[in-house]
């Protein structure tokens, strides 16, 4: 019992994490959240299932393709919502403009794909025990993730340019970076990592429109708790929220479990606006 | 004949061009149309006219959240659930003892408004986009309760909706009970916008730190916000539960929820009428063509974008044409600095500021490191120094935005470093700011205004059904406001729209509200920047003639001839500390100011 609690914990908590990862490599390049960050997710998990369920495609082909998707929604997300209103910051313009795009991707989905969750397939035909698909497949999607990001951003110049415009824009693009583009490419991995997530997700979850909502709320927790533009700390505060949930899970029942994730979420945020491990910001004046 | 036609035409033209019928007109002619709907209006119509109804009772309360407060509530649709699911479960009577419909709605409105603060509590601590995910939350976690407490709200199968008596039971009957709350709501939520109260809510929207510094207490006025917003979106919950007949969770979607934050964006922010037509457009829009009613959600979002993007201002700019005539191009700045003895007029003895051995410092960085200065009432202090001397910090320190690590400021027996920023407004500390910090949207003279909000003596609830006290606040504060702007020389302008000025008009609009609180002590913030010469020197005498009334001006700026010209006294910062302190003859001839910072 306490085995598999772990183990949906850990598995559902790393979905989480990913998404907070995609959050917060879009804030990285932008200083903006983009409600989108959970339609990724669910356009993994649709994606996965259109390509090799409905269409029949091999298993690496729709998982690339998934990916792809991802990608091209998240440069999408670049052009049309963020782009057009990183001029006014101030007015906070972006939360409404990602967040109708968001709508109009779910809602398109919902159309499109139907509004009934639908099976997500099974990738390996490996006999189904304990360490099922469901469980090992988010940890493995997290850990190349977390690996994948920390050798990009750390040992290739293409990840120095990135945090490089993370760190100050303006000294960024004063060197001559080409800013849009990186900006660009940053929302395209976080494309990938967001559909990544719900494709890894895709066996607890399902190919569902509404994980949208679910994903974007869920994944934005670690990024809150762990501080804006933190990897390290979305990973954490996600597996943490993650075992949270799923014992609140056991040990209360389904309606009490999200009441009391949300509380949880809720009260941390009131102590500790910045996340536990962020910093408090500067000036205003 | 001809005499009398002629004589006729103008009187007329002048009767449907004056402002207050042109303003009232949109008004009417929607007035006119939903009360005469039964005459022409099929059933159907009039189905669909009721639910527009109940929405804009809740959009209304969430607009002056949204619209005018600018706190993204995406999840409104959480009080909602719950003034529906409050009104059907005590009047269905199956768990309590049957309660009267009308009492019912009174019961959620109390529990919607108790509950607005709970989901709004956290705007008063997180950023933008943290608080309307957590509306969102809020949202979800309402409709899931509401699905799992079966026992209470039949979970899936729902309950039934109240059926409120005669003559309100019959299909029209309805509609005009929800026309009648639309109506008192729309009038409460328009005698908010036009009273300090709404003036102060758009100021912390889009100037936090001038509302502050103009005293607006922001937690204070907030939750009175959530309270009017929860409890207007709780009756609206009553009313649609009777509408529907029947209420399941089902029916209380965050795509509903949507649709009346993307109704207040629409209609354009700071107004009342555009979100009315917008919450009217949205629930009209999908009866057009039934088979778009799949994808109405989708065409909102799609309209959410396109507003966003291509006119932000929503219907509201498209309705503004007061604000399309062209200004005068050439237009001169005339201050009338003897007009400032009718505002300044002291009757008590201000004290005297002083800061204690300051020190400031953010990480190792030292931004104010020990400093002493005293600024007297009636005098001009000049305070210079190279940039990242710690001059604006020092303001800062005053104002209240920063804490100093050690030392205190002092005005008479008040310790200010102790103090909240709104609580130093009330000891008459005025100030500007560095880039003039303004509601773009808001007209030049309710700016203005906003500079005198602690002024006002009625309250929030005077103020939302028009009561005595709040005429008497908004004529005393007009006529104010109209004085301060002719000392400044802007009152041709009062009536335009902030944003459409120059800069230089905009510094003089930061003083004309800073005027507006009777300042024993103004902090002007590098107020000549960006300033013509001959501008200059007119500001140079409004400053001049405040002091003559008595009130300290602490003056930060780079324009070593204006400063020369008109302080008492000038202290020099350089890095944080006071490299000279003196009149001005003293600071020009002294060596290490001259040489560091003078030049020459």
């Amino acid at each position: 019992m306490l085995l598999s609690i772990v183990l949906s914990g850990v598995a559902i908590g790393c979905v989480y994490a990913l998404i907070g990862i995609a959050y917060n490599v879009m804030f990285s390049a932008s200083r903006v959240f983009s409600f989108t960050a959970g339609t990724l997710g669910m356009a993994g998990g649709i994606l996965g299932a259109l390509f090799i369920l409905k269409l029949g495609l091999p298993v690496w082909a729709g998982f690339l393709l998934a990916l792809a998707g991802g990608a091209i929604l998240g440069v999408v997300t670049e052009i049309l919502a963020v782009r057009p209103v990183l001029k006014s910051l101030d007015q906070h313009l972006y939360v409404l403009s990602t967040l109708a795009l968001a709508l109009i991707v779910q809602q398109f989905a919902a159309i499109e794909w139907g509004t009934d969750a639908q099976p997500f397939p099974r990738l390996l035909n490996i006999e189904r025990n304990s360490f099922d698909q469901q469980f090992w497949l988010p940890m493995v999607a997290c850990a190349v993730t977390i690996v994948g990001l920390e050798v990009l951003y750390r040992r290739t110049l293409l990840g120095h340019a990135f945090r490089a415009i993370a760190e100050d824009n303006y000294a960024a693009r004063a060197l001559g970076l080409p800013e849009r583009n990186l900006r660009m490419a940053s929302y395209a991995i976080a494309g990938v990592i967001g559909a990544l997530s719900g494709f890894a997700g895709g066996q607890m979850l399902l190919a569902f429109f509404d994980n949208a909502t679910l994903l974007t709320f869920y994944g934005f927790v670690p990024v809150a708790l762990g501080g804006m533009g933190n990897n390290r700390g979305a990973v954490v505060a996600g597996l943490v929220l993650g075992l949270f949930q799923q014992a609140a899970n056991f040990l209360v029942g389904g309606v009490f479990s999200s009441v009391a994730v949300f509380a949880a979420f809720i009260l941390v945020l009131l102590a500790r606006p910045e996340g536990l491990a962020g910093v408090a910001l500067g000036r205003r004046v | 004949m001809d005499m009398f036609t002629s004589g006729a035409r103008p009187a007329r033209a002048s009767f449907w061009s004056s402002p207050a019928i042109t303003a009232a007109l949109p008004w009417l002619v929607l007035a006119a149309i939903a009360v005469a709907l039964p005459l022409y209006g099929s059933g159907y119509w009039g189905v669909i006219a009721t639910r527009a109804c109940v929405y804009w009772v809740l959009v209304a309360g969430l607009n002056l959240l949204v619209g005018f407060a600018g706190q993204l509530a995406i999840g409104w649709v959480a009080l909602l659930t719950l003034g529906a699911y409050i009104t059907a479960v005590l009047s269905a009577a199956n768990v309590l003892p049957e309660v009267h419909p009308y009492l019912a709605l009174a019961i959620a409105a109390i529990a919607g408004a108790l509950f607005g603060v709970i989901v709004g509590l956290p705007a008063l601590r997180l950023r933008t986009f943290y608080f309307a995910i957590t509306t969102l939350g809020f949202a979800t976690i309402v409709r899931q309760i509401a699905l799992a407490w079966a026992s209470v709200t039949g979970g899936g199968v729902g309950v039934p909706g109240p059926v409120f008596p005669p003559p309100f039971d019959s299909q029209w009957g309805f509609y005009y009970l929800c026309l009648g709350f639309a109506a008192i709501c729309t009038w409460m939520t328009v005698n908010i916008a036009n009273s300090r109260f709404g003036r102060a809510l758009t100021a912390i929207r889009d100037a936090e730190v001038a509302a502050e510094a103009s005293g607006i207490a922001k937690p204070r006025l907030l939750i009175l916000v959530f309270l009017f917003s929860g409890a207007t979106a709780a009756i609206a919950g009553g009313l649609f539960a009777s509408l529907q007949s029947y209420i399941t969770p089902d029916a209380f979607t965050t795509e509903l929820s949507v649709l009346f934050f993307i109704g207040v964006l629409i209609g354009g922010r700071g107004s009342i009428i555009g979100p009315l037509l917008g919450t009217i457009l949205l629930t009209v829009l999908p009866e057009f063509a039934a088979p778009l009613v799949a994808w109405s959600t989708f065409l909102y979002a799609v309209l959410l974008l396109v507003i966003v993007l291509v006119i932000p201002g929503g219907i509201a700019e498209l309705l503004d044409f007061k604000n399309r005539k062209p200004l005068e191009t050439h237009r001169a700045l005339v201050p009338r600095p003897e007009l400032l003895k009718r505002l300044l007029a002291q009757d008590d003895d201000p004290g005297t500021l002083t800061l204690e051995q300051v020190e400031l410092h953010f990480g190792g960085v030292r931004a104010i490191d020990g400093l002493d200065l005293t600024i007297l009432p009636g005098q001009v202090h000049g305070l210079i120094g190279p940039n990242g001397s710690g001059k604006t910090t020092t303001l800062n320190v005053i104002s209240g935005y920063y804490n100093p690590q050690r030392g205190r400021a002092v005005l008479k027996d008040a310790v200010l470093t102790q103090l909240s920023h709104h609580r130093r407004a009330q000891l008459r500390i005025a100030r500007t700011f560095q880039t003039p910090r303004i509601v773009g949207e808001a007209s030049v003279i309710e700016n203005v205004m906003i500079g005198g909000t602690i002024d006002g003596t009625g309250s929030f609830f005077e103020s939302l059904f028009a009561l005595p006290r709040h005429w008497q606040d908004e004529k005393k504060l007009h006529e104010t406001a109209m004085l301060a702007l002719s000392a400044v020389g802007l009152e041709s302008l009062a009536g335009v729209r902030a944003d459409r000025l120059q800069h230089s008009e905009l510094r003089f609009v930061e003083i004309a509200r800073a005027l507006m609180l009777r300042p024993a002590f103004v902090l002007l913030d590098e107020p000549a920047a960006g300033l013509s010469v001959e501008e200059i020197r007119r500001l140079g005498a409004l400053v001049v003639e405040m002091a003559k009334n008595g009130t300290g001006v602490l003056l930060v700026e780079h324009h070593a001839d204006l400063i020369f010209d008109i302080c008492d006294h000038v202290t020099v910062l350089n890095l944080g500390k006071k490299l000279a302190a003196g009149t001005p003859a003293e600071i020009r001839s002294h060596r290490e100011v001259v040489s560091a910072y003078l030049g020459g």
